[in-house]
């Protein structure tokens, strides 16, 4: 969110608009209250198009608010998705009746701003916000002709154009007063590719703060090549062997190690890395940042969940376990400070803690060079089922996957219905090598090819 | 809880609905939900929360042709009504053409559920006090236990559909879930156990149902784990456990019979009718109507009448579940399928309690007669491509078979497999049918709640996740 704190000045009208509704539920605390308001609104639009025709066209507006009260210790929220002035009421007597029943928590309480300053971000397009509707339906359409025209093989089942304008505003009685909007646009494109009786499926996607930074042609191409190059893919044998995981799958992977870090999990014992602080985690050749503050993250954002500055911090380094990610809460537990964490997960509960934007710090490698230097390995292309086969408390991982064998240094056949499999913590120590190809995808981390060693593969 | 056609008039309905069409569209519909949830948290020995809240609104869906318009909102006034319905109407951009005024039927309800304990008559302080004596079951279990977390929610869900062919329903949906998740600390390091239970029914569920056997059954599984071996690699029989997961089903086919991705041709499953799909063994069911089941609906979000769907029958793909949209386009009858997260999103093809049907053999007798596999007691999420039929799922309470007899824990993994290929690999049955833990299945990034259920049964080759060799 593009902040302004107190909003004020530049502000526009909108956001101060969302400011003004929380600083007055805020202006409600009875002696003894500690009060949060977190006010939003959003726009969408969604345009599937199948078949050269519009299938459906969404236009979509929501907004709602959330209020956190902590009195004595104890802690009550409540929301409403609406901001009639009645519903408002409501919610702060609902939180209100709902702070008598929690337990009291010693280390119950908000942020309080702590002079950590914001890094300003180019979060809002004008130019999206005034970008023709017809043009974004040509958007999909020439998005489908694309994928349809790389390879005769290849059908499309659907394609998106998307695009999201989000407001939000904090108060609290602490002193926190921050808001800002933001905006963004996706194009995707969901591919299946025949041969006789076989059929695989891909998908292609661009991003963009506006359509003018969309590469429809790119998000078309990998459509098609996702699904065409698994056509005639075999179950492989199982066997221990080095796998190289594409940028893609990477981010993923780098999503459940944040997990790990997460400084609310580790003080209640639930992280695999609890007490393991300065000990060596991860093979010397990893240094991994949380860093919200870059603007080429698609996640970069200048506010944590909690309203505080989004800040940078290094995680690991060489190798190193240096930081675990927290919000105001975990922090006054662990006994130190908020490191810009706090997630929200929509209107109702708590502020969570999570990483906002990872990325590992590339090495030089293209992904073909790592390829060369591999005698017998799998490139993974694709995984599915991280959430079911991934446990991040006792670190067992285990996936499904497809992708391609390696063979003397090069690429051979294509492969699928096989898992990958090890835990966590040997995964990060048995990481040999890391690409310099950094792609910054929409997900909560950025991606780049990553070689681990002695995974096991089941397939047949 | 009054129902939702006492607060909306046909005559107002009418308009909206007029005004959806107001620029040619052939369908308009108006869907209504007033949906009031509790939720509370117990983590660490502590009540960290309790939160309530109201979501309420209208999405209004106008057809013309192929195309859907669809635009949502909070004010349901008739003002903010009608402006909703012709923003939909402009989305859906049917352009010209004229108006047949909408003559709504009188309100139908079909009420599979019965509640007896409304959620909203329970003081939070009881549903709070359920977590604490969770909390101190599951701690009672064993020193090894380091962590407890439980949650407790209930929510109303009251809506309304009405549209342009006449149809005016409403339904009343009423769910409890209670949930714990347990780490037990080891040698070999942590491990984690989880139990839920989820009904659509009042706050009753905790009249039959003890929070406290519940959180132990959690514990033990976790503290079970503890002296886990990694699992095996490759591929070798599979015994399921009875209601242990019926995801099973969900993933290897019942996303593939969703009608829509059938006619993209995105499903394994397309032009199968009439077509052994599975083994002669299994009869596959979808049914909305199960009383007080995780996926039980009175109507589904379409406002059709919830209803069985047999899906497979002895192994013979029978039908694909359909909502409006494909039920017209193939010029057939809906079959209460049609379902969506919430009033801010479009309705689709989804399941509600998908199961398989009992078979003959004693459930003993299955594992008696695998000579070395895996024993899934407890199964996890999993996922399918249907274009594919690939398909994960994962073990979170697993052991092994050796020479027909249920040995060691072995450590969380996915199992893998091909849909097609693995319903024609069940080779035994067994006659112990239960339902499993509520579910949500995610779908184009909308949840609803679901039920699935099955027998014992014996999967005759599934490629296992494990590290072991």
């Amino acid at each position: 969110m593009s902040t302004a704190s107190p909003a004020s000045g530049s502000t526009p009208d909108s956001v101060r608009h969302l400011q003004d509704i929380a600083d007055r539920i805020v202006a409600q605390a009875k002696p003894g209250e500690q009060i949060e308001a977190y006010v939003s609104r959003a726009r969408e639009t969604d345009i599937r198009i199948y078949e050269g025709e519009i299938e459906h066209f969404v236009s979509a507006q929501s907004e709602g608010v959330g209020v956190r009260i902590i009195r004595n210790g104890r802690t009550g929220t409540s929301y409403a998705g609406t901001l009639d002035v009645s519903a408002l009421e409501e919610v702060l007597a609902e939180a209100r009746e709902n702070a008598e029943l929690g337990s009291v928590d010693e280390w119950a309480g908000l942020a309080e701003p702590d002079g950590v300053p914001v890094v300003p971000q180019q979060l809002w397009n004008e130019q999206l916000e005034h970008f023709p509707t017809e043009e974004k339906i040509a958007i999909a359409k020439r998005l489908e002709k694309i994928a349809l025209a790389a390879d005769k093989r290849v059908r499309v089942e659907d394609v998106s154009y998307s695009d999201v304008f989000a407001e939000e505003a904090f108060a609290t009685t602490t002193g926190v007063r921050s808001g800002g909007r933001e905006n963004g646009c996706y194009a995707s494109v969901g591919t299946l590719a025949d041969d006789g009786d076989e059929t695989q499926t891909g998908f292609g996607f661009s991003v963009g703060k506006w359509p003018g930074e969309f590469d429809l042609d790119k998000a078309g191409r990998e459509a098609a090549e996702r699904a065409t190059r698994l056509l005639g893919a075999v179950k492989p044998p199982s066997k221990r062997t080095t796998v190289v995981l594409d940028p893609y799958v990477t981010a993923q992977f780098l999503s459940i190690i944040g997990s790990t870090l997460n400084g609310e999990s580790a003080i209640k014992g639930r992280s695999l890395f609890k007490d393991r602080l300065n000990e060596t985690v991860a093979s010397s050749m990893v240094t991994l940042i949380d860093d919200p503050t870059d603007s080429r993250a698609y996640t970069a954002t200048d506010l944590d969940g909690e309203g505080l500055a989004a800040r940078r911090n290094v995680l690991i380094e060489q190798g190193q376990l240096k930081k675990f990610v927290h919000s105001s809460y975990s922090a006054r537990r662990a006994g130190t400070k908020s490191t810009g964490n706090a997630t929200r997960g929509g209107l109702g509960g708590s502020p969570g803690v999570g990483c906002l934007a990872l990325q590992l710090v590339p090495g030089t490698a293209s992904q073909q060079q790592l390829v060369a230097d591999i005698d017998d390995g799998v490139l993974i292309q694709m995984v599915q089922g991280l959430h079911s086969g991934v446990n991040s408390i006792s670190g067992d991982f285990s996936t499904g996957a497809s992708g391609l064998l390696i063979r003397n240094g090069a690429t051979a056949e294509p492969v699928r219905e096989f898992t990958i499999a090890s835990t966590l913590q040997r995964m990060l120590q048995d990481i040999v090598a890391i690409g310099g190809d950094i792609d910054w995808l929409p997900m909560r981390a950025s991606g780049v090819s990553l070689v681990i060693r002695d995974v096991t593969m089941s397939g047949a | 809880m009054v129902d939702l056609t006492s607060e909306f008039d046909s005559d107002t309905l009418a308009r909206v609905l007029d005004a959806g069409r107001s620029m040619g569209a052939d369908f308009s519909e108006v869907f209504i939900e007033d949906k009031r949830s509790v939720s509370a948290g117990l983590d660490d020995g502590k009540v960290e929360q309790v939160t309530s809240g109201r979501n309420r609104g209208a999405g209004i869906r106008v057809v013309a042709g192929d195309t859907t318009g669809f635009a949502h909102t909070a004010d349901l006034s008739e003002r903010g009504l009608i402006e909703a319905a012709q923003a939909a109407a402009a989305a859906a951009r049917a352009g010209g053409g004229g108006t047949k005024k909408v003559a709504l039927s009188s309100p139908r309800r079909h009420p599979v559920n019965v509640v007896r304990v409304l959620p909203g008559s329970v003081p939070k302080s009881d549903k709070v006090a359920l977590l604490m004596r969770a909390d101190d079951a599951a701690r009672g279990v064993h020193g090894s236990i380091v962590q407890v977390s439980a949650g407790y929610a209930d929510s109303v869900r009251r809506i309304l559909v009405a549209n342009s062919d006449g149809v005016l329903a409403s339904d009343e949906q009423v769910r409890s879930l209670f949930r714990v998740s347990v780490v037990a600390d080891g040698d070999l390091g942590m491990q984690t156990g989880y139990e839920s239970m989820g009904h659509t029914i009042g706050y009753e569920l905790f009249e039959h149902n003890d929070v406290g056997d519940l959180a132990v059954a959690a514990a033990r599984q976790a503290v079970t784990k503890l002296r886990a071996r990694p699992a095996p690699s490759g591929a070798m029989p599979v015994v399921i456990k009875c209601g242990s997961g019926g995801v099973l089903f969900h993933e290897a086919c019942g996303h593939g019979l969703e009608a829509d991705l059938v006619a993209k041709g995105a499903s394994v499953y397309r032009n199968r009718v009439g077509e052994l799909v599975a083994s002669p063994l299994v009869t596959l069911v979808d049914d909305g109507t199960m009383t007080a089941e995780w996926g039980a609906i009175g109507i589904d979000d379409e406002g059709h009448e919830s209803q069985r769907n047999v899906l497979i029958q002895d192994g013979i793909l029978t039908d694909y579940m359909w909502d409006y949209l494909r039920a017209r386009n193939d010029n057939r009858s809906q079959s209460g399928n049609g379902r969506r997260q919430s009033y801010a999103d479009l309705p689709m093809v989804r399941m509600t309690n998908t199961f398989v049907m009992n078979g003959d053999s004693d459930p003993d007798d299955i594992v008696k007669n695998t000579d070395r596999g895996v024993y899934v007691a407890k199964l996890g999420g999993g996922s399918v491509d249907t274009a594919t039929g690939d398909f994960v799922f994962g073990m979170t309470e697993a052991y092994l078979i050796e020479n027909g007899q249920i040995t060691e824990p072995i450590r969380e993994g996915n199992l893998i497999g091909n849909g097609p290929q693995v319903l024609a690999d069940i080779d035994m049955l067994g006659n112990d049918f239960a339902m499993g833990n509520p579910g949500t299945c995610g779908k184009d990034g909308q949840g609803v709640p679901v039920g699935d259920g099955q027998p014992t049964l014996r999967v005759k080759s599934l490629t296992v996740g494990g590290t072991a060799a």
